[in-house]
């Protein structure tokens, strides 16, 4: 019975480990193309204020939209478009007069680094010798409709449609290419510069080909602490939220948008 | 109810289901055999990897196959490097996948079965001059028929549902990998609950019957 002691006894500890993080907590549902840049902005706003964790919930703007209309109990809302923050501001979901939208991105093609196949334009992903090209699903995925968007003012959409494979966010996307599981990938910028090592840029597509990509972000309606929801969402806006969405490759958020 | 989405889904999962319960029944039955009949080295390795996916979470089967079968997986690379083939997001990787989640469902019910055939009746067989194989064919698998097709029946079931693994190895692509349980999970998260129902009455209905046949054919639950 020995073995059965110390599992118990390791679970206990565990337990133990994950009940002393719980504390004042901020929820934030974000995009995952922002996971890396809002971890570190959330790593500022909670380094100064003492006794305040954010926890984030990574997701497809789609998915987590829907999590939210269904009473998520998230405080922050951040997606990469439009679309979906417009939805729940239609449904009185978000406190609209709080929205910002903070930074801009890219919408990029890549390829496995080891790649050896010859992918320099828009028009080779209709070519043969390419068999499966991965988009986010463009139902839930703000990158995918992106990706959709330029293909079909590119007139490819069609002509690619049997090769497409549908992630479920835009770093599963990314993903796919990383392992080399498929030849090309519709991804942000930002996303390609975080696997730098496993994936390469084929091309960009025209970006007049799809609708500027823009983040807002929020501050969700139900939330129970409005006051320190405001204040994660104007911390991204802020000169130091900007420097380090910078960092990360995003695009200062353009004057004047809501 | 049923929208031609939903149907396309529904003929899907079939179609991997029966495929999986084949290679179920190839690859199970055997392996059933040889655990509850014979001694050999490496016997509860064998037990043990074939029951695993009973109580390890489907996304660490998934991992798994990935690992053997991506495009860059140890048997995946040689693969793609001969036949430019790789089994990941096809059709053929849903099938994998159920078939391995199915197979401890198939291969205790049937143990069992086998293990509960009277000795005498093969050792019967032995000294009326029959190979080992023709007494398992002609003594040892009639007599544990009833054992055997239920665990058939529970493993098409367990096939039928098989999610976690599935979308990992196969992904989740409309008509071609994305199954009723896959299908189930998209309408949700994009909020077309009406899809979704239509597939949960159908794929409840579907499990009541098939448990229903297993209960039938005398399987306990494994």
């Amino acid at each position: 019975m020995g073995m059965l002691r110390s599992l118990v006894l390791a679970i206990s500890l565990l337990l133990g480990a994950v009940a002393a993080a719980e504390a004042w907590s901020l929820t934030v549902s974000a995009a995952i193309s922002m996971k890396d840049a809002v971890t570190e902005i959330g790593r500022g706003f909670a380094a100064g204020r003492p006794g305040v964790t954010v926890l984030y919930n990574w997701g497809s703007s789609g998915e987590l939209q829907k999590q939210i209309e269904a009473g998520a109990p998230v405080d922050v809302f951040i997606s990469a478009a439009q679309l979906q923050m417009d939805e729940l501001d239609r449904r009185g979901l978000i406190v609209p007069g709080g929205r910002r939208v903070f930074a801009r991105n890219v919408l990029t093609v890549v390829k496995p680094a080891d790649s050896r196949v010859d992918i320099a334009k828009a028009e080779d992903l209709a070519a043969a010798r390419i068999t499966r090209i991965v988009v986010g699903n463009p139902r839930t995925v703000p990158a995918g409709q992106y990706a959709e968007e330029s293909l079909r003012a590119l007139g490819l959409w069609d002509r690619v449609r049997g090769k497409l494979i549908f992630a479920e966010n835009v770093r599963q996307a990314l993903d796919y290419v990383a392992r080399g599981e498929v030849d090309a990938g519709f991804v942000y910028t930002t996303d390609a510069a975080v696997r730098g090592g496993a994936v390469k840029e084929a091309f960009r597509p025209a970006e007049d080909s799809y609708r500027p990509i823009v983040y807002p972000a929020a501050v969700v309606a139900a939330t129970r602490q409005p006051g320190l929801a405001q204040a994660f969402v104007e911390r991204l806006v802020s000169r130091e939220g900007q420097a380090v969405l910078a960092r990360f490759g995003f695009q200062p958020s353009p004057v004047g948008v809501r | 109810m049923m929208s031609p989405d939903n149907l396309t889904a529904l003929r899907l999962s079939l179609q991997v289901a029966v495929a999986a319960t084949a290679l179920n029944a190839l690859v199970g039955i055997p392996i059933a055999y040889l655990l509850a009949r014979r001694r050999f080295w490496g016997k509860s390795l064998l037990d043990l990897a074939v029951m695993l996916p009973l109580v390890l979470p489907p996304t660490v089967v998934g991992y798994y196959l990935i690992v053997l079968l991506g495009r860059r997986g140890v048997l995946g690379a040689p693969l793609y490097e001969l036949s430019g083939f790789t089994v990941a997001f096809t059709w053929y990787a849903a099938v994998i996948a159920a078939t391995v989640m199915a197979l401890p469902l198939l291969v205790r019910t049937a143990r069992a079965a086998i293990e509960s055939v009277d000795r005498d009746l093969e050792r019967a067989a032995y000294t009326l001059g029959r190979s080992e194989l023709r007494t398992v064919l002609e003594v040892t698998l009639p007599l544990a028929r009833n054992g055997i097709l239920a665990g058939l029946v529970l493993a098409f079931a367990r096939a039928l549902g098989e999610f976690g693994a599935t979308l990992m190895l196969a992904g989740n692509i409309p008509g071609r990998t994305a199954t009723v349980p896959l299908s189930i999970y998209t309408a949700v998260q994009t909020g077309e609950s009406a899809e979704a129902l239509g597939l949960v009455v159908a794929l409840t209905a579907l499990s009541c019957l098939v448990l229903v046949a297993a209960n039938r054919l005398g399987a306990r639950p494994a």
